[in-house]
This record gives structure tokens, C-alpha cells and sequence, in this order.
């Protein structure tokens, strides 16, 4: 997880609110509809051929039910049979449906692209706005929640427009299709029919809200198990290793237990939406012969028609149930829609300057100011009050002060991780916020506390320093940083797998790497957050030197937890309760005889341990 | 039920056709409003009865699956939670939560229409029946056409099954990819890799695209084929039954009924269909499913052995130990040790020496591969996990908090006192800054507890394994990112106050100072055993201690 750890910061004291989700009921299926075709512009391409070969082919559909009508009609004259009418009318209908095998075939081949290009496109483009999101948002929801959002809901929605997309399409046709085939027939029993029909409306709407309302809660509950499901992963060892193997599996079998009641929740309309349609089916048949067989004779319909009729209203049963057995899916869809596109209106906070109005950083060793910065964590108390401070290009500043004094979100600032709530942080004489992001990150770079590295080899994730940089690149840069004997005694080299998380790896291994990104990068301004704390003393050894190399002919600030890194820069800068309340060399600050003094002489009291 | 209601349904309407329909209106008078009455009410009943036999079908076949996919949950959450910590090592998270949660989805798709599938059963031979009663040349139809899509679902079936299956696969592979990534994001940030990130999961979500497109391009060569087969079924019906009907062999009902009867038939090969199709996904899926389930759980003492009084601190002897990786890199050979009931005890040795492996087997995180450990006089393989648990508190370099309050991250399970979480945060010198929390102890904690430095983190991990009391208390570098004046202040006050037996992994010489004994390892034995001062005349070990001072400067 993020390990931007000296959360002084962000060390915001409770967990912000998470944003109100609108009610999806009140909202309706509509608007989830409109903000997500807005959402996904792939939807649109060849859309209108598409559409007009579906209708062409849910058309095709009625050919069957059109002839059986015409046939039963018409086929019989008062007990005679019209066998030649038969066979034409029985023939044409066989080679239209044969063709229109033919044409469902391109059309379905088309949908299936069509939706495929929307998943990907959407899935990519909530990751990629995941990541826009500043680091506080992060922090404030659980990683496993913000995966489920690019990996179930996702999924919700690749399963709908692998069956219920098309179902909705062909039935919808299909219905109005057979509504308008009534119409010819009789204008009154087709009235009695959608009459029957109607109450329909209402009652399905109704079952409608409340299962999208209980499937929101069920994503939400899904979201829930997996992120205690991932927490456990994480913190296994401290599962075991305490004891709380019990504690966990009761703790883990409750949101089960929760996520399954939600679904059986769920169930209820799952069993109830479908068969109730059936049931206004059946009662539309018998309304129907009813009313036909009592004032058929007056409104010129024949025994013919009438069971024609009967049959198309059956013929509307078929339709009719399949969308609503669609429905439970699309219910599931629309809710995981929802959720994404909530992630897509998600505001960014640290918006990038636009393309027209950047201004381009120096290259080389960047000066650094702070004019009047403050910052709060969403809604928490302030914790920078107005730091002022000019940093030369070139020099070195170790950022001492104890934990919560504002020190390490200092640092985050002049990395751009959040923007200041006041003031301004100028790099080179040039506002950070107008500095474009390509640049940012190319004159910037802030090496964490933890290095995070991802699961593939060492050479890889170095190489993650630069874009486009090359195998011989990272050789330099660890020839430049004097780690080749480092490199030269892992197992594989440059090519040795790092695991998960970089657990292959020592902690202060995964820091060499990261210091290797760094140089790779060749910033102007390097921020080090206690880079060096955590390390056995080797590596400790091997860093410190890396380090060296790294800082010449750079700026460097350091979030120090060593006072020798203190005592090596050029200046030091002490923060205390969200304030520089020293600042000055390490040798005027000892002699000051303040903060800072203070801090040396225990430190001095615990290392001089070798002479006694 | 719902069987012989459908097939009652059809029944009905074709007499209704035959004796009311046809009678009522090509002889108009004939039938009373009562005969239309009871028409009606006819149909409307065994409707009725057919839509409710449908809900209450659902709604058991539903909670069947749904209890399935609990009782699957619950295996594997259980699974997870007794596996030996190995098999984390050897899976990504991603994949493990995949687990639980899109391969549980995928396995369980099929079990709905597949308890459907005794009710297709009946329906099949009802409708049959019915058929054959109206005319024999109708059931051959059905006869001919229905087998014929039941071959053509098995080529499909065939067909789909490897892309299906590379297609769910691809599924876990994207999550890993998010998972990752998200979880990242600090580094993703400072290196400017969102898009490169964005790219890792485009090259993933196009090979499963790939792969759906593949499944894409098999249904839609067979889906309209088995839409249409059924169609194409009745129009020949339809031609043999206006010949019938010319023949006097059959009634205009009896055709409409054999054709309602087709449209049901319709409805098992759907199903059918369904299952078939889902089941190389869902297949795939209870494979990925098993083989979490296959995983040996942890070895665990049966019954559990209760502990009975035991003093507050214990002594721990390794005899012989030997361990190596699962690669079979060796990194302990034949390894003994003792520290005695009370002592406190640093352990020493350069990276990579197996200090940490030792902490891992006192801690019973993995068994030894030869050897003994001895706890308090009891062997470890005899206490089981829980039971070491409830003597040893490791406390390592990484800590890991849970979402919750500080207090619940600190008491776990047990009841603390106020005064007692108190007397704990103050020897770990975490009163200070838990104080200055907005809720103080009640503060609610990020995932992982990011809102807190490392340092912080770090005592707080501590102050945690004090609270449970441990007869033995191992620190694995585990104030690595406390200041050092704070790390020393700790180590006097767990020295003076705390009253257990201590071993500590340090690199620091304040810490190493502070212990009664030192155990100076090297080539994964123990080299060197003594107070620190006398180990000073080692030269192996000086040049260690004064690597140490050099590096803490």
C-alpha cells in the first residue's frame, strides 16, 4: 500500500467521509443509461448500422408467428383446405428465416465487438482516472474496494453485454412487432390486450427500484467482503503469529454471512419479477378470448382471427419474460455501471496546468521556495501554518523534527502529491502548479520510505526511473552509484525476480532500487523521505554511498531521521508543530544551543557506545 | 409442477380454441356467457398456478446457489486462514481474492439451470406425450429437430470451451494487474507511471478482449442457427398440420396446441444450451477453486493442547535445527541455542544469516526441517500455531495495522483495561503522540494503518505484542524506523519493566548494549556467545560492531 508513512501529513485523525453516493434508485436506470453513454464514446461508433441490422433481424423473428397468422387465417375456407397458399406462404417464410440465420450472424459478431471495445475502454479509463486521484483519496478508501471498481463492476457489465444487451434489443422489437400485428387484426382486442398489460407498468417499475436498490447494497457488500478479504492477506503473519486465526475467521464469515443475506434480499425480486409477467400474460389470453368470443361477431373478428390472436398474445409472453429475466442482470449491471461512473465524476485535485499554460522548469540543480504555505488534510485541523523558506539550487537540506511536526507533508508539497491550501511552492522561480506533468517528473523525484516495486525483475522496476530508458541505461546508472557489486551478488542480477510487493527483497535493497530510479531520472530536485532509516547496517553502508553519488550536482531535501544526514547538508531546517522553528547550518544550530542542539546531544548519548 | 402446468396450459388453450372459440363465434349465440365465464376462469387458474410454481421455483433455486457460493466462501476463507504462510509467499493477493470472488461467480453460474434441469426433464416427456396424443408425425418432428440441436449445442459447447477458459483466466490476470497497481500508488506517483501503469493494464484487458472476441465469434456463428432451428421447426409443422387438418386427421386446435408444445420444447434446448455453455467457464473456475482447496492446512496438535499455569517468562532451546527454502537454499545447519526464562538476549549477525528465520521458527511461522524447539519445555510441533501464539510475540521490521480504531489495533481480540493500554503505550513512548490524536487511542486507522509514520507504526506493533502478555518477546529489527533516542528509551524501559524473556535482532549498538548476552551469528550456526564486551575480542564480530557504528552515524 501507499507507503508515504510519515503521514504527519496525512495523518488526518479520522477517516474522511466517503462521498455520498446518490440513492441509484432515485437516480433511476435512465440517467445511469445517458451518464454512461456519455461515458463511452466506442458506443457510438458503428452504432447506427448495428442498430439497423438488429431491427432487421429481431424483424425476421415475426416472419415465423406472421406466416403461422396467415396460415390459420387464411389457409382454411369453410372447411376446405388451400393447400398451394400453404406451401407458398410456409416456403417464403423457410428462406427468409434461412437468410436471416446469415445476417444474426454479422449482427451479433458486431454487438459482441462493440461491446468488448466499451468494456475495455471503460475499464481503461477508470484506471487511468483512479489514478489521477490524489494520494488522499487513496489513502481514504481500501485498495481492494478501488480494484473491484476496474475488476467486478466490470465484469457486472461484460456479462450484461454479452447476453442482456442483445436480449433487450430483439425483445423490445419483437414486442412492438407483434403489438403492431394485433393492431391489423383488431384495433379493439389489441386494445384489450395492452389494457390488460398495463397495470404491468407500474408493478414492474416499482420491483425495478428496489432491486437496483438491492443490488447497489450487494456490490457494496461484495466490496466489503474483499476488503477484508485483502486485509487478511496482507496481515496474514500477523494473523497467525498473534493468535487471531478465530478472531479473523469469525470477523471474515460475518461479511459472508452479510454479502449472503444481501443476495437472498435480492432473490425475492429475482423470483418475483419474471413470473409476474407471465401471470399478466396469462391473464391477457383469457381477456382476450373473453372478450373476443362475447363481442367478437360485433367487432367483425372470425374464429380464425380470434385464435390467431390468441396466439400472437402468447407470442408476447416469450418477449415480454425474457426482458424480464433480463432485467435481473441489467439491474446488476446498472448498479457496478453506477459505481464506475461515480469513479469517473470523482473531481481531480491536483488538476495538471493545461497544455497552453505551462511554463517549462531549468534543467540542472533546482532552487526551491515556499512562500506562505499551509495545509490541512481534507477537513482536519491545519498542519502547515505558513512556512516560508529559500532553498539555493544545488544545496543539500536535511528536514528534521519529530513525528506530526509537519515535515514529511512539507516534502510531499514539493513533490506535487497534494497542492498547498495557501501559498505557493516554486521550483526555479516557476509556480509548481504551472509546471507541466511530463516536466514535473522529470526534474522531480521523490524517493519513499518503502520502495514499492512491482512484481517482475530488478532491471524492470529500475527502468520504471525512466520512460524509454534501456538495459545499458540502468547498467550506468548502477556503475554511477557504485552498486554493481550489489547487483552482481543477487541471484539473478539485473534479471532477478523481486516477488510481490518486492518481498524478494531486503528493505534496504528495495531502497537501492529505488535510489536506481532516481538516477535513472536524473532530477533536478531529489526528495528523500528517511530514505536511509530500516536497513542493516551493509546496505546501510552500500546506500549511504549510492546516496552520494545520487545527491551530486543536484538539490536535495531530506526528510531526515539521521542527524548525521543533518550534519552532512548544507543546511538544516527544524520543523515543530507545522512551523521552521530553526534554520541554519548544522554547526550554527548546535552552538544556538535550541531544538536542534537538543536533539544532537541525545543522539550523541546513544551511538558513543563503542568507548565508553 | 411447473412441468404439467405448462403442458396443462397448452392443453387448456387448445380445447378453449376447439370449444369455445371456434363455436362461439363462427355460430354466434351458441355459447352462453357462462361457458365464456368458465373459459376464462379456466385458464386464469392454471396460469396462476404456473406463475406462482415459477416464483417459488426461483426463489429455492436461487438460494440454493447462493447457499453454495457461502459455503464455497467460507471454505476458503477457512482455507486461507490454515494454510501454511508458504502459500502466500507463492500467490499474488490479486489471485487469491479472485478467488472468493469472480471464480465463486463463475462456478456457481451453471447451478441454477442445472437444478432446473429436472424440471426440463419432465417437461420434455410431458410435452412429448402430449404430441404423440394429438399425432404421431408431430412427435417425429420433435424427434428429428430437438436431438439435432442438442448435437449442434455440443459442437458449440466444444468449441467454446478453450477460449472460454483462457478468457477467465485473463480475468485474474487483469485483476492482479489493478490490484498491483492500486496498491502502489504512492511509487506510481513520484515515478509519474500512471500512464505506463494505464499500459500494463491495456496490454492485460486487450488479451482478454482477444480472447471474448474469440468466444464472441463462436457464439455468433452458432447462437443464430440454434435461434432459428426451432422457427424453421414449426413452419414444417405448421404445412404437415394444415395437410392433417385437410385429411380430417386432426382439429385447427390440435395444430395450434402441437405448435404451443414446440415452443416449449424450445425452452429445455435453451437451457440446455445455457449450461452448456457456461459449464467449461464454470469448470475452469471450480478448478482454480480446488486447488485452493487442495492446499494441506497448516499441521496443527489434535486436541489442541490448554495451557496450563505458566510462569511469566520462558526459556527456548533450539536443538539441532537445520531449515532451508523451499529452492533448498540452506540457511540454517544444525543450529542449537538456549535462552534462558528472563533473559535478554541479542542476536547478531551480518544480512542474510538466518537471524530472521530464527525469529520465524520461534515464532511458529514454519516448521524446521530436522530439529527441535523447545518452548517453556514444550515442543513446538506439540503446541501448534495457536498455541505458540499464546507464548510468543514476534514483533518484525514491517508492521501491518488493520482498518479500525488504534485500540482495536492494539487489544485485538482481548479485553484491555484503560490503565493497562496506558502503562503500554508509555513504554513503547507512543503516549505522547497517541494522546495528540484527534480520538486519542480511539482513532480510527487507514488500511494498513498508512495515517501513521513507520516509526510510529513501529511502536505501536509493539505496544500490541505487549498487551498479549508474552512469556517471550521477539524484536526483529522492529524499531528499525524509530529515532534512535526513542528506540533506546523503549529498550530500557522493556528491559526494566516488562519482565519477559527478550530476544532482540538489532544493528544498532545502543540495543545491542542493553542485552545480557549476545549470539553472534555466522554461516548459519551460532559463531560467538557472550556479553558484548567480551565478543569485542572476536575480530569477525568487531569489524561487525564497528560497521554498525559507522552506519548509525
Amino acid at each position: 500500500m501507499s507507503s508515504f508513512d510519515g503521514h504527519d501529513v496525512l495523518g488526518p485523525s479520522e477517516e474522511p467521509e466517503p462521498r455520498a453516493l446518490d440513492d441509484i434508485a432515485e437516480v433511476g436506470a435512465l440517467s445511469v443509461l445517458r451518464r454512461g453513454l456519455a461515458a463511452s464514446p466506442e458506443l457510438r461508433a458503428g452504432l447506427s448500422l448495428s442498430a439497423l441490422m438488429t431491427l432487421s433481424v429481431a424483424g425476421s423473428r415475426l416472419v415465423v408467428p406472421l406466416v403461422i397468422q396467415f396460415v390459420l387465417d387464411r389457409g382454411f375456407i369453410g372447411g376446405t383446405v388451400r393447400l398451394g397458399l400453404v406451401v407458398a406462404a410456409t416456403g417464403g417464410a423457410l428462406a427468409l428465416t434461412t437468410v436471416s440465420i446469415f445476417v444474426s450472424q454479422v449482427v451479433y459478431w458486431r454487438l459482441v465487438g462493440v461491446a468488448e471495445a466499451v468494456l475495455l475502454g471503460l475499464r481503461l479509463r477508470t484506471f487511468a482516472h483512479l489514478h489521477r486521484l490524489s494520494l488522499a483519496e487513496h489513502i481514504s478508501t481500501k485498495t481492494g474496494v478501488l480494484t473491484a471498481r476496474v475488476t467486478s463492476d466490470v465484469e457486472a457489465l461484460a456479462k450484461f453485454a454479452q447476453w442482456g444487451a442483445i436480449s433487450w434489443i430483439v425483445n423490445s422489437v419483437q414486442i412492438l412487432g407483434v403489438v403492431a400485428v394485433m393492431a391489423i387484426y383488431s384495433w379493439q382486442l389489441t386494445l384489450v390486450t395492452v389494457m390488460v398489460h398495463l397495470p404491468l407498468l407500474p408493478v414492474l417499475r416499482d420491483m425495478q427500484r428496489r432491486q437496483l436498490r438491492a443490488y447497489d447494497m450487494l456490490r457494496t457488500r461484495v466490496g466489503e467482503t474483499m476488503g477484508a478479504l485483502a486485509e487478511t492477506v496482507h496481515g496474514i503473519e500477523v494473523v497467525r503469529t498473534y493468535g487471531q486465526r478465530e478472531a479473523v475467521r469469525r470477523r471474515l464469515h460475518r461479511v459472508v454471512e452479510v454479502q449472503y443475506r444481501q443476495q437472498m434480499r435480492a432473490a425475492r425480486y429475482f423470483s418475483l419479477v419474471l413470473p409476474s409477467t407471465d401471470i399478466f400474460g396469462v391473464a391477457a389470453v383469457a381477456a382476450v378470448i373473453g372478450a373476443g368470443v362475447h363481442w367478437g361477431s360485433g367487432w367483425g373478428v372470425t374464429s380464425g382471427e380470434l385464435v390467431a390472436f390468441v396466439f400472437l398474445v402468447n407470442m408476447l409472453v416469450t418477449p415480454i419474460t425474457s426482458l424480464g429475466e433480463t432485467l435481473d442482470q441489467t439491474q446488476t449491471a446498472l448498479a457496478g455501471w453506477w459505481k464506475i461512473l461515480d469513479v469517473l465524476d470523482t473531481e481531480v485535485e491536483v488538476a495538471e496546468p493545461s497544455p497552453g499554460g505551462t511554463r517549462p522548469l531549468p534543467r540542472g540543480a533546482l532552487a526551491v521556495a515556499a512562500r506562505g504555505v499551509e495545509f490541512s488534510y481534507r477537513g482536519s485541523d491545519r498542519v502547515l501554518h505558513g512556512v516560508d523558506v529559500e532553498l539555493d539550487a544545488g544545496s543539500s537540506v536535511a528536514v528534521v523534527g519529530e513525528t506530526g511536526s509537519g515535515k514529511t507533508t512539507f516534502a510531499m508539497l514539493l513533490a506535487r502529491l497534494a497542492d498547498p491550501t495557501a501559498g505557493q511552492v516554486m521550483l526555479g522561480g516557476i509556480d509548481l502548479r504551472t509546471v507541466s506533468a511530463d516536466d514535473r517528473r522529470r526534474s522531480v523525484r521523490m524517493v519513499p520510505q518503502d520502495g514499492f516495486l512491482f512484481d517482475t525483475t530488478v532491471g524492470g522496476n529500475i527502468r520504471f526511473g525512466r520512460r524509454g530508458s534501456t538495459e545499458a541505461d540502468v547498467r550506468a546508472a548502477v556503475d554511477e552509484l557504485g552498486l554493481g557489486t550489489w547487483v552482481a551478488g543477487l541471484p539473478a542480477g539485473l534479471d532477478t525476480r523481486v516477488g510481490e510487493r518486492g518481498s524478494a527483497l531486503s528493505v534496504g535493497e528495495r531502497q537501492l532500487v529505488a535510489l536506481l530510479r532516481a538516477q535513472l531520472a536524473d532530477p533536478g530536485l531529489l526528495i528523500l523521505d528517511e530514505a536511509t532509516s530500516a536497513v542493516d547496517p551493509d546496505t546501510e553502508q552500500t546506500l549511504e554511498r549510492a546516496l552520494e553519488h545520487l545527491a551530486e550536482g543536484r538539490t536535495t531535501v531530506s526528510v531526515a531521521h539521521r542527524l548525521s544526514t543533518a550534519e552532512r547538508s548544507n543546511l538544516v531546517l527544524v520543523f515543530d508543530r507545522g512551523r521552521i522553528v530553526e534554520n541554519g547550518s548544522h554547526v550554527d544550530l548546535v552552538e544556538a544551543g535550541g531544538t536542534y542542539a537538543a536533539l544532537y546531544e541525545s543522539w550523541l548519548g546513544n551511538t558513543r557506545l563503542m568507548e565508553p | 409442477m411447473f412441468a404439467t402446468t405448462v403442458v396443462g396450459f397448452t392443453i387448456v388453450v387448445g380445447r378453449v380454441t376447439d370449444k369455445v372459440i371456434i363455436p362461439g363465434l363462427d355460430d354466434p349465440g351458441s355459447i352462453s356467457g357462462r361457458g365464456i365465464w368458465a373459459a376464462m376462469a379456466m385458464i386464469a387458474v392454471v396460469g396462476l398456478i404456473r406463475g406462482l410454481s415459477v416464483m417459488v421455483r426461483r426463489f429455492f433455486n436461487f438460494m440454493g446457489a447462493m447457499l453454495t457460493q457461502r459455503t464455497w466462501r467460507l471454505s476458503i476463507v477457512d482455507r486461507y486462514l490454515d494454510a501454511p504462510l508458504d502459500f502466500f509467499r507463492s500467490r499474488p493477493a490479486g489471485e487469491l481474492l479472485a478467488h472468493v470472488d469472480a471464480d465463486i461467480e463463475a462456478a456457481s453460474s451453471m447451478l441454477m439451470p442445472l437444478a432446473f434441469a429436472v424440471t426440463v426433464v419432465v417437461l420434455i416427456v410431458l410435452a412429448m406425450v402430449s404430441l404423440l396424443v394429438v399425432h404421431p408425425l408431430f412427435a417425429l418432428i420433435a424427434l428429428l429437430l430437438f436431438p439435432a440441436l442438442a448435437v449442434i449445442n455440443q459442437i458449440y459447447t466444444r468449441a467454446v470451451e478453450a477460449p472460454a477458459a483462457r478468457a477467465q483466466a485473463m480475468v485474474g490476470e487483469v485483476s492482479s494487474v489493478a490490484h498491483e497497481s492500486l496498491e502502489g500508488v504512492l511509487v506510481v506517483k513520484t515515478l509519474g507511471r500512471e500512464s505506463d501503469e494505464v499500459e500494463r493494464l491495456t496490454v492485460a484487458s486487450e488479451q482478454l478482449r482477444s480472447e471474448r472476441l474469440k468466444v464472441g465469434a463462436i457464439r455468433a456463428r452458432f447462437e443464430p442457427i440454434l435461434y432459428s432451428l426451432p422457427g424453421l421447426g414449426v413452419l414444417v409443422l405448421l404445412l404437415i398440420g394444415v395437410w392433417l387438418v385437410g385429411r380430417n386427421a386432426v382439429t385447427v386446435g390440435e395444430v395450434v396446441q402441437a405448435m404451443t408444445l414446440f415452443g416449449i420444447l424450445w425452452l429445455p434446448v435453451q437451457i440446455l444450451g445455457f449450461l452448456f455453455q457456461e459449464m467449461p467457464r464454470s469448470v475452469v473456475a471450480m478448478d482454480r477453486i480446488d486447488s485452493v482447496l487442495r492446499v494441506e492446512p497448516e499441521r496443527r496438535p489434535d486436541p489442541e493442547p490448554a495451557l496450563v499455569a505458566v510462569p511469566d517468562s520462558v526459556g527456548v532451546v533450539l536443538e539441532g535445527v537445520s531449515f532451508a527454502y523451499p529452492d533448498g537454499t540452506t540457511v540454517l545447519d544444525d543450529l542449537s541455542l538456549r535462552i534462558e526464562a528472563g533473559e535478554v538476549v541479542a542476536l547478531v549477525g551480518a544480512t542474510g544469516c538466518g537471524k530472521s528465520t530464527i525469529v520465524g521458527l520461534m515464532s511458529g511461522m514454519m516448521p524446521p526441517d530436522r530439529g527441535r524447539i523447545v518452548i517453556g519445555g514444550a515442543d513446538v510441533s506439540d503446541l501448534g500455531p495457536d498455541g505458540v501464539a499464546q507464548l510468543v510475540a514476534p514483533v518484525l521490521q514491517e508492521t501491518f495495522m488493520f482498518a479500525g480504531t488504534l485500540r482495536a489495533n492494539l487489544a485485538l481480540d482481548a479485553e484491555v483495561s484503560e490503565g493497562e493500554l496506558n502503562r503500554v503505550l508509555s513504554l513503547v513512548a507512543a503516549d505522547r503522540f497517541v494522546s495528540e490524536l484527534s480520538d486519542g487511542p480511539d482513532t480510527v486507522m487507514g488500511e494498513r494503518g498508512v495515517t501513521l509514520s513507520g516509526g510510529q507504526r513501529q511502536r505501536l506493533a509493539i505496544a500490541r505484542a505487549l498487551l498479549r502478555r508474552p512469556r517471550l518477546l521477539l524484536l526483529d529489527d522492529a524499531t528499525s524506523a524509530v529515532d534512535p533516542v526513542v528506540e533506546a528509551a523503549i529498550l530500557e524501559n522493556l528491559q526494566a519493566h516488562s519482565g519477559r524473556t527478550l530476544m532482540v535482532v538489532a544493528h544498532r549498538l545502543a540495543t545491542i548494549r542493553l542485552a545480557d548476552r549476545v549470539l553472534f551469528m555466522d554461516g548459519g550456526r551460532i559463531a560467538a556467545d557472550g556479553t558484548h564486551e567480551e565478543l569485542l575480542t572476536l575480530p569477525g564480530y568487531s569489524a561487525l560492531a564497528r560497521a554498525y557504528e559507522e552506519a548509525t552515524r
